[in-house]
């Protein structure tokens, strides 16, 4: 359930920021808001949402009058040429939980929004009045910098203010300059060794190339309910790819590499080596090798499950009384 | 921490360590022996690798068997308690200087997962964004963020989250850490962290006024969210040699202030690619393996980079053999190969000129890749939401079991 503006403003009351309201007919454009709120002595906004090719989401926030050339910032951000696009208006509803127009940079405060990007007009900050949606188009709220910066620690954001007309080269020698306001979701594993490395102190690359495809092929699974996940197509290539906190997911990947391994060890000339004794030597050799490996996994695991839970418990309503 | 000269020492004569500066005599090897001798700290002996061995009921570490943790204060007193049943804490850090972690970054962290899981103890891990940020001078914002990124690849090292907790200073510092802060402080003349730590009358404040933010969490009472209660609760620090002097002054401080004085348990340094008298430095990408390495780069590295004891030609390699005092290959495969067996071996045919280079570095460059591939898959599966919970201020309930 995304935020209502009377939560907001509740919020913001909460908080002691100063900040005033006005309530108006519904607006789609800065135009038309303009009309309504545009001589009230503040700075209009005008705010972008966008999406770059791996599905991250931006929220860019600017004075009215700042220039913002999607293809420079998207090559400040590292993207390429033309990384940046207008996002679709599903993602407007499900991400940032905001009607049309009413882009604004308190959408973060919905957890669907919790990795979009924000990149905010360093104008702001020497404005005595800012104007913005509070979540729904048909009101405007003026506030300054100072107080925007206040609501956005409280939810957990580092605000971000950047010269958004600010044109630097971008190369070889000069890395993209906002590359670090890209949502830094987990490393796309794209680059997994072509041959698999045998494993050490075992026998056989067969193993390596079972763990190898265990990797590849295991649906990809994130913990926390994030809105942006449902979304996205089943086997997601910025999620990991190994079990996270799914128990089912967790067990099949123990039992991929146990069963490589037993397999790799039972060969011709493993049976004329050791005959009956076959078994024993198996059960030894797949302890041994395993044994770190496992626990790795199982350390992993357990650290995800508590992560769901002290997420869970940061975030609990107490019984009302 | 800035380079600086040494006071004590004419460089051009003596090797030179401390948390700063490292460089062996003569561009040679560093000699542990006399290292050991100066600041005063002990050999680490096959007995304690043994009585390890006996205490934790499992196989002592790979870095234990091959002394590459060779040195230790006050670890016999750590091993007297817990066989009491007294247990204790671990404490280590990071100065979040790069994004980019390589191969020897990681050596302490393994370590100390080693520790934490053969001892069953929590562990506290420092990261020192405020001294990045005075000493090389990053913003505070670009300091933290490092700092958490940092944490990512410390937390796919494999510690357990119940037992582990991560701080910033920018974060932590304050309440019961910042008396303790005070209380060092109050120990340590300006005089005396001149010596230590060669600061002049250019430095900074902040530089000055560093040195008990890295001591206070060898003291319990530090975490009181932690170790309430706990006054008596021991500490033992993994950490490389060079860090000792740093220790030295927490562990002069101590007893003045009524705290137990920190273990140590301390490491050699881990060579470059280059060679023992190469610099891993972060703007030579090939001095060292990265944690973001591909296979195809870490093939790469130790084909064309790695500094090799091996002899120039086939017929003189089969000859002579090649000379393990300076062969990377070797170096780094006593740090990784786990298997004892399958080391000696190596070692003995490659010695005798049976086995050639090109093997070793194959083998080598499989290791690695394993590691470095297991490294990444941990990391991927860090997420925001981890490493919030693992900086998070929160009781530890099951940290001893």
């Amino acid at each position: 359930m995304g935020y209502s503006k009377d939560q907001l403003l509740a919020r913001l009351k909460e908080l002691q920021i100063e900040f005033s309201q006005y309530e108006h007919p519904v607006v789609l454009t800065v135009e038309a808001q303009a009309k309504y709120v545009g001589n009230m002595g503040g700075v209009l906004s005008k705010n972008l949402f966008l999406k770059d090719k791996k599905h991250r989401y931006y929220v860019v926030s600017a004075l009215a009058d700042t220039k913002v050339d999607l293809k420079v910032l998207s090559q400040r951000l590292g993207l390429g040429k033309s990384g940046l696009r207008m996002a679709p208006e599903e993602a407007l509803s499900e991400i940032l939980q905001v009607p049309l127009g009413c882009v604004t940079p308190f959408a973060v405060v919905n957890e669907s929004a919790r990795h979009v990007s924000l990149l905010l007009d360093q104008g702001f900050k020497t404005q005595k009045c800012c104007i913005f949606h509070p979540l729904s188009n048909d009101m405007s709220i003026f506030l300054n910098a100072q107080g925007l910066d206040k609501f956005l620690k409280s939810v957990g954001r580092n605000p971000s203010y950047i010269d958004l007309e600010a044109n630097p080269p971008v190369g070889k020698d000069q890395p993209p300059d906002l590359a670090a306001l890209v949502p830094s979701d987990s490393p796309v594993l794209s680059d997994l060794p072509e041959k698999a490395p045998s494993s050490q102190d075992c026998t056989g690359k067969s193993v390596g190339a079972a763990i190898n495809s265990a990797a590849v092929t295991a649906k990809a699974v994130k913990p926390s309910g994030n809105a942006q996940n449902v979304k996205e197509k089943p086997v997601d290539s910025v999620r990991p790819s190994i079990p996270a906190a799914d128990a089912g997911k967790f067990v099949e990947e123990l039992l991929d590499r146990a069963s490589a391994l037993l397999l790799s060890e039972i060969s011709e000339d493993s049976i004329k080596q050791h005959g009956g004794q076959l078994g024993d030597e198996v059960a030894n050799n797949i302890k041994k090798c395993l044994r770190e490996d496992l626990k790795n996994l199982a350390t992993i695991f357990k650290n995800t499950a508590y992560t769901e839970g002290f997420y869970a418990g940061t975030r609990y309503q107490p019984k009302r009384l | 921490m800035e380079k600086t000269e040494d006071k004590n020492q004419q460089q051009e004569e003596e090797q030179v360590v401390n948390p700063w500066e490292v460089s062996a005599k003569d561009g040679g090897k560093i000699d542990y022996d006399k290292l050991i001798d100066k600041f005063g700290c002990q050999r680490l002996d096959q007995s304690f690798v043994d009585r390890v061995q006996r205490l934790t009921s499992r196989p002592p570490h790979v870095f234990l068997r091959r002394g590459v943790f060779f040195a230790h204060r006050d670890f016999n007193d750590i091993l007297d308690a817990y066989e009491r049943g007294d247990k204790f804490y671990l404490y280590t850090g990071r100065g979040p200087s790069s994004e980019a972690l390589h191969l020897g970054h990681l050596i302490p962290f393994m370590f100390t997962k080693y520790l934490q899981d053969a001892f069953k103890v929590p562990l506290v891990i420092q990261l020192t964004d405020d001294e990045k940020c005075m000493w090389k001078n990053l913003s505070v914002e670009e300091s933290q963020r490092l700092a958490r990124e940092n944490a990512k690849d410390i937390i796919a090292c494999g510690f357990d989250i119940s037992k582990t907790f991560i701080f910033s200073d920018f974060d932590y510092v304050g309440g019961a850490f910042y008396k303790n802060m005070v209380k060092v402080a109050k120990c340590v003349t300006y005089n005396k962290v001149v010596g230590i730590f060669g600061f002049t009358g250019e430095d900074h404040i902040g530089k000055v006024s560093f040195p008990p933010v890295q001591a206070v969490p060898s003291f319990p009472s530090s975490f009181p969210h932690l170790f309430s209660g706990k006054d008596d609760l021991r500490c033992l620090i993994p950490c490389a040699i060079d860090q000792d002097p740093y220790f030295r002054m927490t562990r002069d401080v101590a007893p003045r202030i009524g705290y137990h004085k920190p273990a140590l348990i301390e490491s050699l340094f881990f060579p470059a690619l280059q060679g023992e008298n190469g610099k891993m430095s972060a703007s030579d990408p090939n001095s060292a393996i990265y944690v973001t390495d591909s296979a195809k780069d870490i093939k790469y590295k130790v084909n064309k980079h790695a500094f090799t004891g091996g002899q120039d030609s086939i017929e003189k390699h089969r000859q002579y053999g090649a000379n393990l005092e300076v062969d990377i290959p070797i170096k780094y495969l006593n740090f990784f190969l786990e298997d004892d067996a399958e080391l000696e071996h190596i070692k003995k045919e490659y010695g005798a000129g049976r086995m050639l280079t090109g093997e070793v570095k194959k083998r080598l460059a499989e290791v690695l890749t394993e590691l470095v591939e297991r490294h990444r898959r941990a990391r991927a599966a860090v997420t925001e939401e981890m490493v919030d919970a693992f900086m998070a201020v929160r009781p530890l309930p099951n940290m001893f079991d």
